[in-house]
């Protein structure tokens, strides 16, 4: 097993509250990696970590063997992580077009002058890339909505949306963060469909989720946080009948 | 089932509708170039092409404040820089005004790049204090420096030559402005459906999940200031020539604010929007000259309201959109077939492509 993506004893401090705790997490090339526990066992800080939206305290963050920790948040999406955000974040003031072009920023590489003169590359090289900016719209499901600003898009086609922005630029990892929350079990199904297809297609995906049947139902390996800490790692089966998983989610037992 | 080219942004072949768009936009290119030909008042062709030049200011502001999201209430300072290199290149070194110019934009790139560069990290507030700062200083610094002729400023600026043509009237400064304002709005409109301009609307939009894009943020916080500086500058340089004679009087504050207003007026972002914002902002205090004293608060009156009934501007991007579905739904042609949408559906239709 080759890790794409790995922490070394990554931890993180907020003053005097250890977010994270020596995390050392694999996340297997062509894996769809699920990271569980419940509300504020550091889940959202891990990926902001993986992302260079927090600096981590200590430890290492790896991607394909390289070191990028403390990298910034646009040279780590540069290199292919990239990322949804729980509270999703659009562009509200851009077309669902725009929104996914922007996503495929650093594969237009038209300087100023094709720029100002609309050079014939530059023509080619939007018109390709609105293509493909189609497709992926396409692929979650959101062709038709093309034209209209993201801002005014229902809260579960803006996840896909987001999905659709990740996917047009060729990541080698995506990191989704609750994808599934608070959207409707229609939406949920189609939204599982299309994560189901981004790994299959190759592309690693590492998904925090609170929705256990899905994540039990899609997930090649489980991680469980609790408090900053692994408390348990391993097949999602394995990880479901852990006694100190179900601990961490429904309580201890009263003596 | 459609076929895929019909959910597809349209390409190729000539719409009838951009078609009709295009011919609008030169039919009102043409009215406005023929208004020296109907009147031959200086009064009038002078508030012309000031707002003229107005608008190339005001499109120059909009790379920063419309596109990047960045407030600068400095913008002035650019324009003097310009208007300054040109004034004393021309009057002491005898340069022709057309090779000033370039003197200008460079001066005020660098300007840009050392005022810009340790401070657009900064968030909206404190970058406008920064950039206010700026704007008092270059004004303080053409009242006090001999070169620039101290508080009385540079007098006598020659004309603008071009080849043979000697431009010397209200009415040529009109044409020069008028090329100046196609070509910036030209220039800014291809920006925007660019990489660079997309990039500058995702910061202004939400700088952290521009940052997810791969978005250097600094860097194009930097390249939007550098652009609106050399539009500025730009306009500057042409108008010491057309005006004959310049004063820091005319860069103060109060001159980066008017461009400020022009902008958000109009509304951000939007090129119609913020030239139209331009016009208001420069021919309504001209109209209300027979209130005389009152003239200003009637003016600012008048702008609250204004935000109060449209506060994104009066013409925001896309302030027209859907017009052209609903036109196309009329002449039964739709634009864009709407019959899909589920995933489902999608995943059965359109094979797989690794992405």
């Amino acid at each position: 097993m080759t890790a794409v993506l790995e922490t070394e004893h990554l931890s993180l401090q907020f003053g005097g509250v250890n977010a994270l705790s020596d995390l050392s997490i694999q996340i297997a090339e062509g894996s769809l990696h699920a990271i569980i526990g419940p509300n504020g066992a550091g889940k959202t800080s891990f990926f902001n970590c993986l992302t260079g939206y927090y600096r981590p305290t200590g430890g290492a963050v790896r991607f394909q063997g390289r070191e990028v920790t403390g990298l910034d948040a646009a040279k780590v999406a540069g290199l292919g992580v990239r990322r949804t955000f729980q509270n999703i974040r659009v562009f509200p003031k851009m077309s669902v077009l725009e929104n996914v072009l922007a996503g495929a920023h650093l594969r237009s590489t038209s300087n100023i002058l094709s720029i100002t003169v609309a050079s014939p590359g530059f023509r080619r090289r939007e018109r390709q890339l609105r293509e493909e900016a189609m497709s992926s719209l396409e692929f979650v499901g959101l062709a038709d909505q093309w034209n209209n600003l993201a801002g005014d898009l229902p809260y579960g086609m803006r996840k896909r949306m987001e999905l659709a922005r990740v996917l047009i630029a060729n990541p080698v990892v995506v990191l989704l963060d609750e994808p599934a929350a608070g959207v409707s079990s229609v939406e949920r199904e189609e939204l599982s469909r299309v994560i189901r297809r981004i790994h299959d297609q190759g592309t690693c995906v590492v998904m925090i989720e609170h929705d256990v049947d899905l994540v039990m139902e899609i997930a090649t390996d489980v991680t469980v946080l609790d408090n900053g800490r692994i408390i348990a790692s391993g097949l999602p089966q394995d990880v479901r009948n852990n006694p100190d998983v179900i601990r961490a989610y429904m309580g201890r037992k009263r003596r | 089932m459609p076929t895929k080219d019909s959910v597809r942004p349209r390409r190729g072949g000539i719409d009838p509708l951009k078609a009709t768009r295009g011919g609008l936009v030169v039919a009102l290119a043409v009215a406005v170039a023929l208004i020296p030909q109907m009147t031959q008042n200086q009064y009038y062709l002078g508030v012309a092409f000031q707002s003229e030049m107005l608008v190339c200011l005001a499109l120059g502001l909009n790379i920063v404040v419309g596109y990047a999201g960045m407030l600068d209430l400095g913008f002035a300072a650019f324009f003097a820089i310009g208007a300054y290199t040109t004034g004393i290149l021309s009057t002491k070194e005898h340069w022709s005004i057309v090779a000033s110019i370039a003197p200008g934009v460079v001066i005020a790139v660098v300007c840009a790049l050392i005022i810009g560069f340790p401070t657009l990290r900064l968030r909206s507030d404190y970058l406008a204090v920064v950039t206010l700062g700026f704007g008092e200083i270059i004004q303080t610094i053409a009242i006090n420096l001999n070169q620039t002729g101290g508080p009385t400023g540079i007098y006598a600026i020659p004309a603008l030559t071009l080849g043979s043509i000697v431009v010397d009237s209200n009415t040529g400064y009109f044409y020069v402005f008028f090329v100046l304002v196609v070509v910036f709005a030209l220039f800014s409109t291809r920006l925007r459906h660019s990489r660079l301009g997309r990039a500058w609307l995702c910061i202004r939009e939400d700088e952290d999940a521009a940052k997810a894009m791969g978005i250097n943020t600094n860097h194009y916080k930097l390249y939007a200031y550098t652009f609106g500086a050399v539009l500025g500058s730009i306009t500057g340089s042409l108008y010491a020539p057309a005006l004959t004679a310049i004063s820091p009087a005319s860069f103060g504050f109060s001159e980066s604010l008017l461009i400020v207003m022009a902008v958000s007026i109009g509304g951000l972002g939007s090129i119609w929007g913020v030239m139209f914002g331009a016009l208001v902002v420069e021919i309504f205090p001209e109209v209300f000259r027979s209130f005389a004293q009152a003239r200003l608060l009637v003016f600012g009156v008048l702008l609250v309201i204004l935000m109060v009934v449209r506060p994104r501007g009066l013409f925001p991007e896309r302030a027209f959109h859907g017009i052209g579905t609903r036109v196309r739904a009329r002449l039964g042609r739709p634009a864009i077939a709407l019959s899909r949408g589920s995933v489902a559906e999608v995943l059965v239709t359109v094979p797989a492509e690794k992405p």
